[in-house]
């Protein structure tokens, strides 16, 4: 680890998954997982987590509340698989069974800085009439086979989803060491002071 | 009044402030303003405040009048006001108001300025009370407004003087200002209202009487003139003109407008606007933007160019006379076959693609490369100097020319000789004249040839002489290069005789030219004498006359000009000297000709050189050497600009020269429109750089195979390379001289041998595709527009056609459009520069590359990132690559370097005999090619790889579920419940572990006495009569008393490995020994990674061996006996049973009995029974031979195995058949949905293929039907048993995730490689052409499970067979690995079990009852007579014994070195003479395959090894490869031993059987020397 030429850049993330509106249901909980590409390697932190149950909120806003944190810290060779979050949100349905109320995924953003994201979630729907109602009944609906799918563009085409509410988070992002391996992900002003940035982008 | 229109614009300011000032007021309202406006300082503000005055005239006449009422009517309601100090206050005021505003409304009706000022007057005296700013009213005149009843009659004054006002015409303007107010001060009284509202809601409520009129106040309607409007309008609005702007408007000062177009840059069509439009735009931007951004150079507006284009691109659809329903309508066609599907086919046995171009390319010679040498540079220019000559001396043209001179010679002499009398005399000498030129000519050629020939001897030799002095002084020799002169002596009289006969006839010849020119000169020379001779009497008499002029006018001689003086005398030409002439010609006689005697000089070229070793050379020879060998090169034909082949990596020669000697036969459909050869060159182990491309002509249809002659075509590079050694590298100046003068330049060039030809097809039709390809003729309406449709895509290859239509098309040469196009023309048709033989269509792709392609082709970590992402294997998991290229090792490449290597180099190592390794090698490529085939498919997902989905339940699932409620929580009988299955990828390194549950195992073998005299045991005979039948009386009970009683006869246990991971049960006792003991065995996939595809692959096996462990006493002092036990352990092999893991990762578990896999020969050890102790088990067990294990293996947890594609096949069988077959697999599925049924199978080329069309007589091998010419069931064992060894390789491993792919017999057998199915299939063929009753069986087995065995029909009983092992079994043995059966096929069927049982056992196996077995084709649906896949014959090539018997020596040697490894602690001792006794003994046991000479061999070691304790066995195995060999050698532990003195013995024997299928014998024994 010398500081002169490191061979990794850190990205460190931290924030919440602050709160979600789904004006139809209740008593929600939500997983969150990180999917990231082989090049990278979670250092230190939780990769995964499982929220509380929230109910919502008495006033008009109807929040569900979770504020819920995330503390993870990845390191990597290559932005390529830059990590993105999945987050899954279940609540139990009339009979009382856990069932997936929404599926949603986002990058990490790339800047440093304080970001807020409000995702849309969504959930798979079922093939029939028949089938909803019976999923409806049995209190099992279609469900992906791993929430990471989601994250994932391959074989999305066989699915067809609902839209239904958001979830909002709250990242902090601080990475190390990007701008000398070359990538240069800083805010715009940043950018500009440093003048042109020097032609690192494929490494020696 | 006049002041008032001037002011008009201003007047509107204040009243629209007005609100403002209002809503301040609003807060200041008590502020200490006390100051009233001053009455006339302007007309405006008069106007405000006479407007205001009315209002508060109205007010206060109001007022009044509700006060008055108010005092009358309502005294009460007063004192509930006094809650506020200022509404007290402001009540008080009300009460001195009142006179006067009656006053004031009454004087208003005067007139206007009057009252105004009146007004102005009352109102500064209300003011100072409230102060209110003006115009406004305060709150209580807005209360008053509100609560008090107004009078009607101010109303009608103030209308009064309102129409009074409008009478007079030069007050109009002030009017229209004037009608507005009174709106606005409504609006401010309904706010005052509101605010009114919230203090006196009560007072509203108590009842106050108000009218609905007393609010409304009625008005005029307002107007405004129209010119009025139109005036204010003009100073709003800005209307821009529709003139056109003049030009110098438009630009910026003192500039002159600039045209674009006419400096011959392109500008664009512009859009089509009006001019009027255009003009509009263009004042309002001069108004607006006074900078002018929006003009062009040329002064008109900027545009960018109309992206419309002007036609439709879409062809036209026609739609006359079809209808639209007609159109939609698809059509079914068939399939058609691709001729190229199998191209991976070992043997090319598929018809011939539709043509076919043979591309032989022969070698590649280097006349100049960076590796040249200095004397390599001469060499060259040697060399082809000699080429030179040697055309030159081929053509012989001196020769010719000289000839030729002879016979114009001759025809001179007979022309002047012989006169002819029909010609005239003029003819004749014309004709000779003519031939005289012509002899000048010719002569004049021969000389320049033959100097030419002798200047180019002389170069030859001069380069030879160079060369010989640079090897001279670099003292060694680099080329084989030898010039050998070699001096022809020619007589040298008639030499010097011919010689000068020449020359004089030469000299004669020029004599007589010259004469002639003498004579010409000589008339002309007359000619002018003549007339200068005139010219001087002329002179004279003037000189003359001029004398007498000068006399006479003595001035005149100034005047005189002299315009003939310069009139020269001519000269006489001299006539021509003999002596000069002959000196001319002798001169040039010497120079160009060969002297008279000398020895005509013919060099030779020999390659008879030698070359200096590498050790007697100087240090940058030898490096420039070494890089020499380091380079390879190859060559990629590209047809059409696509590469189709390329020829092998072959290195360079030292000599530069590649020999290729490929041939390709290009199957081709379109015609050729280019062919090229592209040189590469690799340089060690980098990536191949491209030297050069060599374009080849297209063979005119005239050429054939075998007549095309072998042309060279040469090529060059530009490349610049300079090399650290001798090498003079190229494009870089070197010299030969030591001071570096004399520089030369030189690129790499060279020349490729090859010759292109069509080929010509097998009934000698040549393959050349049909002309009518050649002109593409499609030409459609669009063509000045495009280039494609108008010259056909070959046009755009030539570049004539291009310009030419470039030219006829008018193509704008400016647009950008056209830019790449013009270049391209322009490059063509000036044909110096480079013309790239290609039309590219992103030309701009370079400039946007940030590094070349070589920089990154280069780069380590580009190509570990590009590697990944397409999966290679040592790749694919590949964790963080690192950030720079020098954190890369390079070792991360060996493997995959070695691996693409030996992709191509064929590794002799492994598979030791040839055909093996091609077959290996094929085995991958076929593998690869099905990879890549499914690997589409495998992208597809389905739904429920997605998302997890209930079923929707049916009536019975529904009915169970209510049922369950009513079922006891915790029954008596618990029923068993599935395992949870566990998908693969979230599992991790330990999670997975292999269970094997070991029962028991029946007849282990039991030791003998070693000492004990051999007895004869007794031997069951394989014969096959006895086989079926249950014979107890073979195994008489003929136990004998050499054991004591209650001593062990054997004491077993199980030893099971996997992955290199052992487990043994603890030591049972006897032959029939019970362990019931389960072992744990960890799993590890390869590479960590878990997923399906990469667990199906796995191709471990489990081994479980059962051993004997013997104990031994090592005491050696009898007197030590009572104080310790010392005692040894060891372990004898008995045998094993391996099950792939494969097929554990498939059953999900194996459950059941099998039979032990015992050598043939167990020294030391036999099937003993002892009869008293187990007659229980006698009647079963006496089925059959062996020992058998109950074993009992699962994965914990429960892997769900990967489901193969399910995917449609194209097929070439007929519809109605695949929907016929579809519908019976559903049929046998719905009654049977356990039972395998098979209809079609999916042949090696991913093809469905209807799976009868496998089944046909074959013959076997001459040579196993020549054994027992007589015995057919001794054949038919010896055919399974060629079966059984050709080797084994699951299709599930090698194809992982993708469906079982079925060879044919043939492929089967070049393959040497197959799964059941293929050994099925070619043994249930042999059956037939044996003349056997024979079907293949589909079914499950263990531990194979779903598989295929064949059944046979003899004489009143079934036989089943096992096609793996070669076994057979009796229908009716319990010991069958078969357990149930689906169904039958035959040639010609295919039928279904419909029994109530599917075991062997208890079915009856007559397919004609149709009551047991559903036949495919009935009565309904007869068989079609489908054709075979199958060859019609299979052509067997004798196997070579020669390399066997290598192959055998090589894997004893491979075999021993590997068991040394294996003890690293112990000193291994050889024991040759039992290997040698071994190795006599092993052919004996492949002849009688392994029965019947135990105890012969037994008998015979005993004898020779007498004083040896001996352990060991043969082991029987097919060959496939060396590593199976050596594990089933490691796994029998032989090496194990410890004992000190051990020595070891193993013998190899490789039997041959026809087609290279090969049997392989080890036997490995240990021994030790009894003392």
């Amino acid at each position: 680890m010398t500081t002169a030429s490191p061979s990794v850049f850190l990205l460190m993330v931290n924030g919440q998954v602050e709160s979600a509106q789904f004006p139809e249901y209740d008593d929600l909980y939500c997983k969150y997982c990180f999917v990231y590409g082989q090049d990278w390697a979670p250092t230190a932190g939780l990769e995964e987590g499982i929220s509380q149950i929230t109910s919502k909120s008495q006033d008009v806003r109807q929040a569900l509340v979770w504020n819920f944190p995330i503390d993870v810290t990845f390191k990597s060779t290559n932005p390529y698989g830059w990590p993105q979050i999945v987050l899954s949100v279940y609540g139990p349905d009339v009979f009382g069974n856990d069932v997936v109320r929404g599926y949603g995924a986002v990058h990490v953003p790339f800047s440093p800085g304080r970001h807020k994201r409000t995702i849309p979630m969504f959930v798979p729907e079922s093939t029939s009439k028949l089938q909803k109602f019976t999923s409806w009944f049995m209190g099992r609906r279609p469900e992906y086979t791993d929430p990471k799918v989601v994250a994932q563009g391959e074989g999305r085409e066989v699915t067809r989803v609902r839209s239904q509410g958001f979830v909002t988070l709250l990242f902090n992002v601080v990475t190390k060491d990007m701008r000398k391996l070359g990538y240069d992900t800083g805010p715009a002003d940043t950018q500009g002071v440093s003048g042109p940035s020097l032609p690192q982008g494929f490494p020696q | 009044m006049v002041s008032e229109k001037s002011h008009l614009g201003n007047q509107q300011e204040p009243v629209q402030e007005e609100p403002k000032t209002y809503l301040l007021s609003m807060t200041a309202r008590r502020g200490p303003r006390s100051l009233p406006p001053i009455p006339s300082t302007s007309r405006t503000g008069f106007a405000e405040f006479s407007m205001r005055g009315r209002m508060r005239e109205k007010l206060q006449a109001a007022r009044s009048k509700a006060e008055s009422a108010l005092l009358q009517e309502m005294p009460t309601p007063r004192p509930r006001r006094l809650r506020s100090p200022s509404k007290k206050e402001l009540e008080t005021e009300f009460g001195t108001e009142p006179g006067k505003k009656v006053e004031s409304t009454q004087q208003e009706i005067d007139s206007q300025s009057h009252s105004r000022v009146k007004f102005r007057d009352s109102a500064r005296k209300i003011k100072p009370k409230p102060q209110v700013p003006p115009g406004f009213p305060s709150a209580e005149e807005a209360y008053n407004f509100f609560t008090f009843n107004f009078d009607p009659e101010p109303e009608d004054s103030e209308k009064k003087t309102k129409a009074s006002h409008r009478e007079g015409t030069n007050q109009e303007e002030e009017e229209g200002e004037e009608e507005e107010p009174p709106a606005q001060g409504g609006g401010k009284e309904t706010d005052e209202e509101e605010l009114l509202n919230g203090d006196d809601a009560e007072d509203f409520l108590l009842g106050l009487d108000h009218m609905v009129d007393d609010f409304i106040a009625v008005r005029p309607a307002d107007y405004e003139s129209i010119h009025d409007r139109l005036q204010m309008e003009r100073e709003m609005l800005f209307i821009p003109s529709r003139q056109a702007v003049p030009t110098y408007k438009k630009l910026p000062e003192n500039v002159q407008p600039r045209f674009l177009e006419d400096e011959g840059l392109y500008t664009g069509v512009r859009p089509e606007v009006s001019r009027t439009n255009q003009n509009i735009m263009e004042n309002r931007l001069l108004v607006q933007d006074p900078e002018r951004r929006w003009f062009g150079d040329d002064g008109r507006i900027l545009a960018l160019p109309n992206p419309i284009k002007p036609f439709p691109s879409r062809p036209p659809v026609e739609t006359q006379e079809l209808s639209i329903k007609g159109e939609l309508e698809t059509m079914y066609k068939k399939a058609v076959k691709y001729v190229h599907s199998s191209q991976h086919m070992i043997r090319s046995g598929d018809p011939p693609g539709n043509f076919q171009l043979d591309i032989d390319i022969s070698g590649l010679l280097f006349t100049h490369h960076p590796c040249f040498s200095r004397e390599h540079v001469l060499a060259a220019k040697l060399a082809q100097l000699y080429d030179q000559y040697l055309a030159r001396h081929q053509r012989n043209k001196a020769k010719f020319l000289t000839d030729k001179l002879q016979a114009l010679r001759n025809a001179v002499q007979t022309g002047l000789d012989s006169e002819k009398p029909h010609q005239s005399p003029d003819t004749i000498q014309k004709t000779i004249n003519d031939y005289k030129s012509e002899i000048r000519q010719t002569r004049k050629l021969r000389d320049a040839e033959q100097e030419k020939d002798r200047t180019l001897l002389k170069t030859i030799i001069k380069v030879w002489k160079e060369m010989k002095s640079l090897r001279e002084f670099q003292r060694f020799t680099n080329t084989p290069l030898k010039l050998v002169l070699r001096k022809e002596k020619v007589d040298q009289k008639a030499d010097e005789e011919a010689y000068e006969a020449e020359i004089q006839v030469e000299i004669s010849e020029l004599l007589e030219e010259h004469t002639e020119e003498y004579a010409q000169k000589m008339e002309e020379y007359r000619t002018s004498l003549q007339q200068w001779k005139a010219w001087r009497k002329a002179q004279k008499a003037k000189k003359k006359k001029r004398k007498q002029a000068a006399e006479e006018h003595p001035y005149d001689e100034t005047e005189e000009p002299y315009p003939e003086e310069d009139l020269v005398k001519p000269i006489p030409p001299e006539p021509t000297d003999r002596a000069v002439i002959e000196q001319e010609v002798r001169e040039r006689a010497t120079q160009s000709r060969r002297r008279p005697g000398e020895p005509m000089l013919v060099p030779e070229l020999s390659l008879a050189g030698s070359i200096t070793p590498n050790n007697q050379c100087p240090r940058a020879e030898v490096l420039r050497r070494e890089d020499v060998k380091k380079r390879s090169l190859y060559l990629k034909v590209l047809f059409n600009n696509k590469e189709v082949s390329r020829t092998v990596t072959r290195p360079l020669g030292a000599d530069f020269r590649v020999h290729f000697g490929q041939i390709f036969n290009l199957q081709i459909v379109n015609w050729p429109e280019s062919l090229a050869l592209q040189v590469y060159e690799t340089i060690g182990h980098s990536g191949p750089t491209l030297l050069a491309e060599v374009f080849l002509p297209i063979p005119e249809t005239t050429v054939f195979t075998g007549r095309a002659p072998i042309e060279e075509m040469e090529f060059s590079s530009n490349q610049h390379v300079t090399l650290d050694h001798e090498g003079v590298g190229s494009g870089v100046p070197f010299s030969f001289e030591a001071d570096g003068s004399n520089q030369l330049i030189l690129m790499t060039s060279g020349k490729v041998s090859h010759s292109v030809a069509w080929a010509i097809g097998e009934n000698g039709i040549p393959l050349i595709p049909p002309l009518s390809q050649q002109n593409i003729g499609f030409r459609s309406a669009l063509k000045r527009a495009d280039a494609i449709s108008s010259i056909g895509t070959s046009g755009l290859t030539d570049m004539k056609k291009l310009a030419k239509w470039a030219a006829e098309s008018k193509l704008d040469p400016n647009d950008p459009n056209n830019a790449p196009l013009m270049q391209l023309i322009s490059v063509a048709t000036s044909g110096e520069s480079y013309v790239p033989d290609f039309f590219r269509l992103e030309q701009l792709q370079q400039e946007f590359n940030f590094v070349s392609d070589q920089e990154l082709n280069r780069s380590k970590r580009f190509r570990l990132l590009l590697l990944r992402s397409q999966e290679v294997p040592e790749f694919r998991n590949y964790k963080q690559i690192p950030v720079y290229d020098r954190e890369i090792m390079e070792k991360v490449f060996q493997d995959y370097e070695k691996r693409l290597r030996d992709r191509n180099v064929i590794e002799t190592k492994e598979h030791i005999d040839t055909h093996r390794a091609i077959v290996a090698k094929y085995l991958q490529q076929v593998r690869e090619s099905v990879i890549n085939r499914f690997l589409i498919a495998k992208q597809y997902f389905l739904l429920a790889d997605m998302i997890v989905e209930e079923e929707v339940p049916n009536i019975s699932i529904l009915g169970l579920s209510l049922f369950k409620l009513a079922e006891q929580k915790r029954p008596l009988r618990p029923r068993r419940k599935g395992r949870k299955k566990v998908t693969a990828q979230n599992l991790s390194d330990g999670d997975i572990k292999l269970l094997v549950n070991i029962v028991r195992a029946y007849d282990i073998p039991v030791r003998k006495p070693a000492v004990s005299k051999f007895q004869q045991p007794s031997r069951s005979s394989r014969m096959f009569s006895e086989k079926h039948a249950a014979s107890p009386s073979t195994h008489s009970p003929n136990h004998n008393a050499d054991y004591p009683l209650g001593q062990v006869l054997v004491r077993p246990f199980v030893e099971v490995s996997f992955q290199r991971t052992v487990c043994h049960t603890t030591t049972a006792e006897g032959p029939n020994p019970s362990w019931n003991e389960e072992l744990e065995l960890p799993f590890r996939a390869p590479n960590g990674d878990y997923s399906t595809a990469s667990l199906q692959s796995v191709k471990d096996v489990v081994f479980i061996n059962i051993f004997d462990e013997v104990l031994h006493d090592v005491l050696e002092d009898d007197r030590e006996r009572g104080s310790g036990i010392h005692t040894r352990i060891e372990r004898h092999w008995l045998g094993c049973v391996k099950i792939p893991f494969s097929t554990i990762y498939f059953q999900a578990r194996i459950d059941g009995t099998f039979k032990i896999d015992i050598p043939p020969v167990l020294l030391g050890y036999s099937k003993e029974r002892n009869m008293i102790l187990e007659r229980g088990f006698d009647s079963v067990r006496n089925l059959s031979e062996g020992s058998y294990i109950t074993l009992f293996i699962t994965i914990e947890p429960q892997l769900v195995p990967g489901e193969s594609v399910q995917e449609k096949f194209e097929s070439q069988e007929d519809e109605k058949l695949l929907q016929a077959s579809e519908k019976f697999q559903a049929e046998c599925a719905f009654k049977f949905p356990n039972r395998q049924c098979l209809t079609t199978v999916i042949d090696i080329n991913g093809k469905t293929v209807f799976i009868t069309r496998y089944l046909k007589p074959l013959n076997p091998p001459e040579e196993l039907l020549s054994v027992y010419p007589n015995n057919l069931q001794a054949t038919a064992e010896l055919v399974a048993r060629y079966v059984s060894l050709i080797p084994f390789l699951p299709d599930t491993v090698s194809f992982a995730g993708i469906c079982d792919l079925w060879s044919t017999s043939d492929q089967f057998l070049d393959l040497l490689a197959g799964d059941e199915e293929e050994h099925a299939v070619l043994l249930c063929n042999y059956f037939l052409s044996l003349g056997k009753k024979a079907w293949l069986v589909m079914g499950n087995a263990i531990p194979e499970g779903p598989t295929a065995y064949v059944l046979t029909w003899e004489q009143g009983h079934y036989l089943i067979w096992n096609p793996c092992s070669g076994h057979f079994y009796g229908q009716f043995d319990t010991f069958c690995p078969l357990k149930n059966v689906g169904c039958l096929i035959g040639p010609d069927n295919i039928w279904f079990n419909i029994q109530r049982y599917d075991s062997p056992l208890r079915i009856n196996f007559d397919v004609t009852k149709p009551k047991l077995w559903k036949s495919f084709f009935s009565r309904s649906l007869p068989y079609p007579g489908l054709s075979s896949v199958q060859p019609e014959e299979l052509i067997y090539q004798r196997s070579d014994k020669a390399a066997a018997a290598e192959l055998q020596d090589r894997l004893e040697k491979i075999l021993k070195e590997k068991i040394m490894d294996w003890r690293p602690r112990h000193l291994t001792r050889w024991n040759r003479y039992c290997t040698s006794t071994l190795r006599h003994f092993l052919p004996l046991l492949e002849k009688s395959q392994g029965d019947d000479v135990e105890d012969d061999h037994r008998a015979e070691l005993l004898k020779q090894l007498g004083d040896y304790r001996f352990s060991g066995f043969p082991l029987h195995m097919p060959y496939s490869e060396v590593k199976p060999l050596i594990d089933a050698v490691y796994s029998t532990g032989v090496h194990n031993i410890d004992v000190p003195n051990v020595e070891f013995a193993l013998a190899v024997y490789i039997h041959p059987y026809p087609k290279n299928v090969l049997s392989v014998w080890i036997y490995v024994a240990s021994l030790i020397r009894n003392r």
